[in-house]
């Protein structure tokens, strides 16, 4: 099994960050709408916010591990039947993902420590305050956050459309490069 | 000679409302502050308060009754030493503060007794709603200060009713009213 990603193909290492990634900031954002509406006598008042900060930190760290992975790595070749346009778009929507991620884990820090307070990493560890910039700071943190995690979602929903129209229109292997690595022989298919 | 004396007195009652002193409440050296206090779940209180506010008054110690005060309150100073909670309370659901910027306070009428005790009642406008409200004041003292100035100082405090200025988010039966605290010392102008 490939640790490193090939020309061919994701490695095992950048398969399992993008799977566990993707199933943590779906959970996320879900958490993050739902949370936001909570009746003040709700069960999940404190839990849920307390989830949402822990997990996302611990995202931001994926994501920070993931970026350097990536660019220290080969980047798979567009397969030779991609139209030009969607190479382009597949990479705008690529690092898209890695821009938004970077404004909403940062967003989402600076609205819990705008006053100075640490956030809890689960039971773990507290993450210190670094910045107050502003009286607003949480204010407009928080809108950042929300408007770069619903752009995010919008994303996600494109990405998801174009992955289907791969696997099933286009009936190449884009889907299973991001399943399983795929041996050099595979790609010719 | 007798009507002299009736002109005399006439004359000192008229000078003598319109010799009352002005006063600025003392924002630089911050000696004055609103606070305020709520029940939390029926267990403890809750204290926060606006760091921002301005304020004048006219107070003569000879006759108290004709003081008259007005106050205004930068809603978005709230803080109650929590970023996520002082998020929420300039949202929408409490001071929305992005419509409501101001809350004010001007005072109708006053009367105090021979104790220092009084009665100041006026009109509160908070998210825009405007209602009568009295305030408990006493007199805390007054003379000159070590810096050339005269200063006299008051604390005051009342109990409003969230639902009546609008605030309808459900934080159990014995968070529906909270006590407001003003303590503040004019310098005369």
């Amino acid at each position: 099994m490939k640790i490193t990603n090939s020309k061919q193909g994701y490695g095992i290492v950048s398969i399992l960050l993008h799977w566990l990634m993707a199933i943590l900031i779906v959970g996320l954002f879900v958490l993050g709408v739902y949370m936001v509406d909570l009746d003040y006598y709700s069960k999940w008042y404190n839990a849920a916010p307390w989830w949402h900060k822990s997990v996302g930190m611990m995202v931001f760290a994926l994501l920070v591990f993931r970026l350097i992975w990536a660019f220290s790595n080969h980047h798979p070749v567009p397969l030779e039947s991609y139209k030009s346009w969607e190479i382009k778009a597949a990479k705008v929507t690529h690092y898209s993902f890695y821009i938004l991620l970077l404004i909403i884990s940062i967003s989402g820090y600076l609205i819990s420590t705008a006053k100075g307070a640490a956030i809890e990493l689960f039971n773990w560890v507290d993450v210190p305050a670094i910045v107050s910039f502003s009286k607003q700071q949480a204010d407009i943190a928080g809108e950042v956050h929300e408007v770069a995690a619903y752009v995010m979602a919008f994303l996600f929903l494109l990405h998801v459309c174009a992955t289907f129209k791969h696997h099933f229109f286009d009936k190449d292997i884009t889907l299973i490069r991001i399943l399983k690595p795929v041996k050099p022989k595979e790609i010719s298919k | 000679m007798r009507i002299f004396k009736i002109v005399l007195l006439a004359l000192s009652l008229v000078t003598t409302s319109v010799m009352a002193d002005e006063y600025v409440i003392d924002k630089k050296g911050m000696h004055a502050s609103i606070q305020f206090r709520i029940i939390h779940l029926g267990y403890s209180w809750l204290w926060g308060r606006f760091n921002d506010f301005d304020g004048e008054f006219t107070y003569d110690k000879n006759n108290p009754n004709a003081s008259k005060i007005d106050v205004t309150i930068n809603t978005k100073s709230i803080d109650s030493n929590h970023a996520e909670r002082d998020k929420h309370l300039r949202g929408e659901e409490f001071l929305d503060v992005e419509q409501f910027p101001k809350s004010t306070f001007v005072s109708s009428s006053f009367t105090m007794k021979a104790d220092g005790s009084g009665e100041l009642k006026g009109d509160f406008t908070l998210r825009g709603i405007t209602k009568p409200i009295t305030i408990y004041v006493s007199y805390i003292g007054e003379g000159d200060d070590p810096w050339g100035g005269y200063r006299v100082g008051f604390e005051g405090t009342t109990r409003i009713a969230l639902a009546d200025y609008g605030i309808l988010k459900d934080l159990g039966p014995a968070s529906k009213e909270l006590d407001l605290f003003l303590s503040i010392e004019g310098v005369r102008k």
